[in-house]
């Protein structure tokens, strides 16, 4: 019992460090990096990708938060 | 005691040390200094097992699978705190939390042990450690003079995590938001450089690159603050701005 709490925690530790409030930050990351791997691959330049990627990402993020905080709140 | 092996050694590992520290001081000062230091002290001892185990054979250490998900990690993390750091600011100004040695918010439970902190310092210090024990390897095994390299390599060390030390206190003294946004820039471009590198892209300019990348984040997290402060302005009737219940 003990050791399925401890792995418990230890995944939502996990997916609380990779996901955060955000999970599409994670999976932006995710398919930046798949798609400069393949730019690289394809002997293509990729470096600018990721940058850009995170500048988009973060843009979008705070976007999407400001948006949820400025929602008026629903009656009770 | 070759010289030029122990001042080339110096100079190589120095860039990696002060990556090193700049890791464990921004976790430290924005988080935990007990979870940084007990992670760095864990990233030491990993190298130092794997330096006795693997010695020589080092140099045939695939580093760059571990950039890869050292620096996706650290990226993914680094853009959570950048993001929340410019929330924060945006809704409750700079100044809150200036001098606080322990945070008392909710990244960082006050009653446990930071295992955040301990993971994100303990990933810099065993990756940029490996960096370290490789150049050591190569540039002292290729003039046939490792004890040099290894003087370099601490001396290196020693003076760099001194510098640290130091510096700490004036960095203990900066306002906590703007050290979260600044912190996630930081963390932000280490990952950008270690994970693409991981994924085989060589940066213009090589590690120069981590340097640029740190300003273009700030600067970018500068930015998103005074767009978020705009984007609020029209649903806040005092002059001050709805916060988000994610960073309450």
């Amino acid at each position: 019992m003990i050791v399925v709490r401890w792995i418990r925690a230890f995944v939502d530790f996990w997916i609380d460090f990779i996901v955060g409030d955000d999970w599409t930050v994670a999976a932006t990351v995710l398919v930046a990096l798949l798609a400069t791997w393949g730019l690289h691959r394809a002997g293509l330049p990729a470096w600018w990708l990721l940058p850009a990627a995170v500048i988009g990402i973060a843009t979008v993020s705070l976007r999407r938060a400001t948006t949820r905080a400025g929602r008026p709140t629903p009656p009770r | 005691m070759n010289v030029t092996v122990s001042v080339t050694t110096f100079l190589a590992a120095g860039i990696e040390v002060i990556e090193m520290v700049a890791i464990v001081v921004a976790v430290g000062a924005t988080r935990s200094w007990r979870a940084a230091l007990a992670g760095a002290g864990g990233g030491l001892l990993v190298l130092v097992a794997l330096i006795t185990a693997l010695g020589t054979a080092l140099r045939n250490v695939p580093l760059q699978p571990i950039r890869l998900v050292v620096g996706a990690l650290l990226l993914v993390f680094g853009l959570q705190w950048l993001r929340k750091g410019v929330l924060r600011v945006a809704a409750q100004g700079w100044a809150i939390g200036q001098g606080e040695e322990h945070v008392d918010d909710s990244d960082v439970p006050p009653d446990r042990f930071d295992w955040t902190g301990f993971v994100l310092s303990f990933k810099g210090v065993s990756l940029e450690g490996l960096e370290i024990a490789v150049i050591v390897v190569a540039v002292g095994g290729a003039a046939g003079a490792l004890g040099s390299a290894i003087v370099g390599a601490a001396a290196a060390v020693v003076v760099l995590a001194a510098v640290g030390a130091a510096t700490y206190r004036l960095i203990a003294r900066i306002p906590r938001r703007a050290l979260q946004l600044f912190v996630g820039a930081l963390l932000s471009a280490f990952g950008t450089f270690w994970a693409a590198q991981g994924v085989g892209v060589a940066w213009p300019g090589n590690d120069l690159a981590l340097v640029w990348f740190v300003v273009l984040y700030a600067a970018t997290g500068m930015a998103l603050l005074h767009l978020v402060r705009g984007w609020r302005l029209p649903a806040a009737p005092t002059g001050t701005a709805p916060v988000p219940e994610e960073i309450r």
